[in-house]
């Protein structure tokens, strides 16, 4: 076990092992037969052309999507019929690849809602919000105010998330992700649509909280740039099915991959 | 003392989790209830105590309640009539079938009940949203009705349906002036105010905000839908039913479960786009607007406009005047009253210093 | 048994009355998105109209071509003033929106042609047909039947000009994809207008049927509600769907009034409509005819 990743820390063993996937739409066959592995503390990147099932994939991670084939193990559990709020109580959070905020909330409250799983006072308690409510909310604030120092968001803590431009937006939505604190972070295009600068800024985020709190990481990027610079592992879909697997190295000079992304036909 | 933030510098979190974190903003709230409960009773006519004050505090709580529901939670609802109508239904049964009911936890039976059939009519919102939603409240609203009516064992069989609320009993204390009345009122619809802002600001709010928003991002995140919109049935019902029970008890004393009809529940619709859609102020300010709007408008047609048109006219220009408010509002200001409140005050804390 | 036929038919012609409205509701729906609440305050202002310059001495064509041009207006400047200013915002603000339209024109229509309930005649007997009498047994309004007649024909109608003219097609277009449809340039305010102006002489239609049967009165406002259980049980979005839900409405109604509403005092029509497209929904969400919809992450 002496594997390491890019930030030079140790990657752990298989967390989270998808086999035999198949997911389908009716007709649409968003996946076929998947199989692949996650192991702690990696960033394992996923990379497909438009429609390849990319995001259909972490959605069958998270439990919204049912796929109709195939075994899901996690953490050395073989998972039952998972409902998408028990994801988050599992230790799975994620971003959406169209930004999921709640448009009418300000930045902070967004954040907030990302510990909603951690907060345990009743609805009665919270109306009188007397002791037990009003230290809970204190405590949870602290935490919610250290991932806005580390996304370097104080500066729009009370805007509405709506007003803010695209980029912060995303970055905002990783905030409430990583405020739950999650052991498996999955990102959909997170960079997608950002100016250069942006993405430098989003990079340096995501390596960070790999690096500082050893989070798991999974994550569909276009930028190939990006997903080879960062990503310790790469599994590459296409039309629904899996078409290689490994270290970026691997996976740029898989004839297979080249084609799909070329577009030659197979 | 000019109304500022400068100088109130937050040195912890706790002081920036107050509901009114401006100090200026704490002592206005005070001075409003002191004036509230201690010099209206002493200047205002009675006229105004009974007509006015009493109906625009029960229709406070009654668009507070479907502001929780609607405003927080995203749930369209054309059916808060009826769930006054439970509350009231309820507190009358509690009150005349159980030998010496306190009075208030007879208000908090009612509340209690309007829950229940809150929830009821809530199920089917974990299938159906947006105006599927609404019509499927217009169930209720129909439903309710008409069983208070066709069942004489609701109204303890009083002839179609009109019950004569008892009378109002604390410790002893008989609430049977204008003004008692008018601070037993002010006093419960304070105190919700103050539990519905508490809960909106703390996770059950959120949860309610998020599910109105995105749903799906809702629930990866964690958030039980189900149990989320069905809380905001509840509580938004236990409001209305509350509020129901006053405006039997506390406004009209005689009522009948036509009273509580479509019309009614519009009218309190009509309060929370008015007055701000996800604002708890909002629902006082828009309370206050449909209460004092007909009295303006008959005072305006009597005084100002006598022998030009004629009398039927002004039931009619009430309709066309809150319907095109209505749509005034949505396509200017969607936020409502709320919402200018809010600019006046920034307004204002820049003042007299634009710059 | 000849007593259930006579109710199950009187209540498929009270169906075919729902699904006036309703068709009026799905054709501004599927072209706009909106959900117009004011349909049935449009029937009211329709037939209010209607009357109003019969009254005046206008001859009946005159009246109804005269009540049509108060329509095309109302549904001009309803697109003009609310529905322009509020495009793109979330689909709940633009059915309040509506909401606030219904108030605004059930105040103006009893604004300009007064409160009081007017008899609306349009030359047709309200009389049970004698052959039908005499051959099944059924009692059936001549009315009635009349009533169908015209929404067959109306539908009919409406196939008509959605299949075969160049509006039509346009329309159906828009229904589809409203951003597609903007980029080929179709105009989509033109369309809107259109489409309005069409509810509106739906809503015409169905005032005068129904102004002719239970005279002009603001309760038509009430009933006219019943189109939103038609529109959850036919969907949104098909016109055969608010015709198949109107009658099913409109029959079990009566038949639960008549067979049920005994056991519980009566006047269950009132809620039954609703109640009974709720329990459909949790059945099935979309309707009838509806498309089914998953949201997408
Ligand atoms: N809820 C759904 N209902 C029906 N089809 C779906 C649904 N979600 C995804 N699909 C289909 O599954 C296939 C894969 O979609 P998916 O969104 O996973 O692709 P993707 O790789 O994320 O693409 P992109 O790069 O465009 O985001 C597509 O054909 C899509 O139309
Ligand atoms: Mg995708």
């Amino acid at each position: 076990m002496s594997e390491q990743n890019q930030n030079g820390r140790r990657v752990g063993e298989v967390i989270l092992d998808l086999q035999n996937i198949s997911l389908r739409f009716g007709g649409v066959k968003a996946l076929t037969d998947i199989s692949f592995n996650v192991k702690e503390h990696e960033i394992r990147a996923i990379i497909g052309p438009n429609g390849a099932g990319k995001s259909s994939m972490l959605n069958v991670i998270n439990g919204v999507y049912h796929p109709q084939e195939g075994r899901i193990v996690f953490h050395g559990e073989e998972r039952k019929k998972m409902e998408p709020h028990m994801a988050a109580t599992q230790g799975i959070a994620r971003t959406f690849q169209n930004i999921a905020l709640f448009k009418g909330m300000s930045v902070l409250d967004n954040i907030m809602t990302g510990r909603i799983t951690k907060m345990k006072c009743g609805f009665l308690e919270q109306a009188l919000y007397l002791g037990r409510a009003q230290k809970e909310e204190l405590a949870h604030r602290e935490k919610v105010e250290e991932v806005i120092d580390f996304l370097e968001i104080q500066h729009i803590r009370k805007t509405p998330v709506g007003r803010l431009p695209y980029g912060l937006q995303k970055r905002v939505e990783l905030g409430r992700a990583l405020a739950a604190e999650p052991s498996l972070l999955l990102l959909d295009e997170p960079m997608a649509g950002m100016n250069v600068e942006e993405k430098q800024d989003m990079c340096r985020f995501i390596l960070d909280v790999n690096d500082q709190f050893g989070t798991t990481i999974v994550l569909i990027e276009h930028d190939m740039g990006v997903v080879m610079d960062i990503s310790d592992r790469v599994v590459v879909l296409d039309y629904g099915k899996k078409i290689g697997d490994g270290t970026p190295d691997d996976v740029r000079n898989n004839q297979e991959v080249i084609s799909a992304y070329l577009g030659v036909a197979h | 003392m000019l109304y500022r933030e400068a100088g109130q510098f937050k040195t912890s979190y706790a002081a920036d989790q107050q509901i009114f974190p401006i100090r200026q903003d704490r002592i206005a709230i005070g001075l409003i209830l002191v004036v509230a409960a201690l010099v209206v009773p002493m200047v205002a006519s009675e006229y105004w105590i009974k007509a006015i004050l009493i109906p625009f505090l029960i229709f406070s709580l009654a668009a507070l309640g479907l502001n929780i529901l609607t405003g927080y939670a995203g749930q369209l609802s054309l059916g808060s009539a009826a769930f006054m109508a439970v509350g009231a239904f309820a507190a009358y049964n509690f009150m005349g079938r159980i030998e010496g009911m306190p009075v208030l936890l007879a208000f908090v039976g009612g509340g209690l009940s309007a829950a229940a059939v809150g929830i009821l009519f809530g199920l089917p919102s974990l299938r159906i949203k947006g105006f599927y939603l609404a019509v499927a409240t217009l169930a209720a609203q129909f439903f309710i009705v008409w069983a208070l009516t066709k069942f004489g064992w609701f109204s303890m069989d009083s002839s179609s349906g009109v019950i004569t609320a008892q009378e109002i009993q604390i410790l002893g204390y008989r609430f049977d002036t204008p003004i008692s009345l008018y601070l037993l009122v002010l006093t419960i619809v304070a105190v919700m105010a103050l539990a519905a802002k508490n809960m909106v600001r703390s996770s059950v709010g959120r949860a309610w905000m998020a599910v109105r928003d995105m749903d799906v991002a809702a629930e990866v995140i964690g958030i039980r839908i189900m149990h989320t919109k069905l809380l905001a049935f509840a509580i938004s019902s236990f409001y209305c039913g509350v509020a129901g029970a006053l405006y039997a008890y506390a406004y009209l004393g005689t009522v009948e479960p036509e009273g509580f009809n479509l019309d009614l529940s519009f009218k309190i619709l009509f309060m929370i786009i008015i007055g701000g859609v996800g604002s708890i102020m909002g629902s006082f300010l828009g309370a206050a607007f449909i209460v004092l709007l007909p009295i303006f408008l008959d005072v305006l047609i009597q005084d100002f406009l006598t022998g030009l048109l004629p009398p039927s006219i002004s039931s009619n220009l009430q309709l066309m005047v809150f319907g095109g408010l209505i749509i005034f509002f949505l396509i200017v200001e969607p936020h409502g009253l709320a919402r200018l409140w809010q600019i006046g005050k920034e307004k204002l804390r820049l003042w007299p210093f634009p710059h | 048994m000849q007593f259930f036929f006579e109710v199950l038919i009187g209540g498929l012609l009270s169906g075919v009355m729902y699904s006036f409205v309703a068709l009026g509701f799905v054709m501004i729906y599927k072209a706009s998105g909106v959900f117009n609440f004011a349909q049935g305050a449009m029937v009211f202002f329709a037939a209010l109209t209607f009357v109003g310059f019969q009254e005046m001495g206008a001859p009946f064509w005159l009246a109804l071509i005269l009540a049509f041009g108060a329509m095309v207006l109302l549904g001009i400047a309803t697109e003009r003033i609310v529905l322009r200013p509020l495009v793109n915002q979330p689909h709940i603000t633009l059915f309040m929106a509506t909401i606030g339209l219904t108030f605004f024109v059930e105040g103006l229509a009893q604004g300009i042609w007064g409160s009081t309930v007017r008899g609306l005649d349009l030359g047709i007997q309200d009389e049970p047909i004698e052959w039908i009498m005499d051959k099944a047994g059924i009692l059936v309004s001549s009315f009635d039947l009349f009533a169908a007649g015209v929404a067959a024909a109306l539908v009919t109608l409406l196939a008509l000009f959605f299949q075969y003219t160049r509006v039509g097609r346009a329309l159906r277009a828009v229904a589809d994809d409203h951003q597609a449809a903007l980029s080929i340039g179709i105009p989509l305010q033109n369309i809107w207008r259109i489409v309005w102006a069409v509810a509106g002489f739906v809503a015409l239609v169905a005032g005068l049927l129904w102004g002719a049967r239970n005279g002009v009165q603001f309760a038509l406002t009430f009933t006219a509600l019943k189109a939103l259980p038609v529109l959850i049980l036919g969907g949104f979005t098909s016109v055969p769907g608010a015709i198949v839900g109107g009658l099913i409405i409109g029959s079990t109604e009566k038949l639960a009034e008549v067979y049920l509403g005994g056991y519980v005092g009566g006047g269950i029509d009132s809620w039954f409509p609703y109640v009974m497209a709720l329990a459909f929904l949790l059945i099935r969400p979309e309707g009838l005819f509806g498309e089914k919809h998953i949201d997408r992450v």
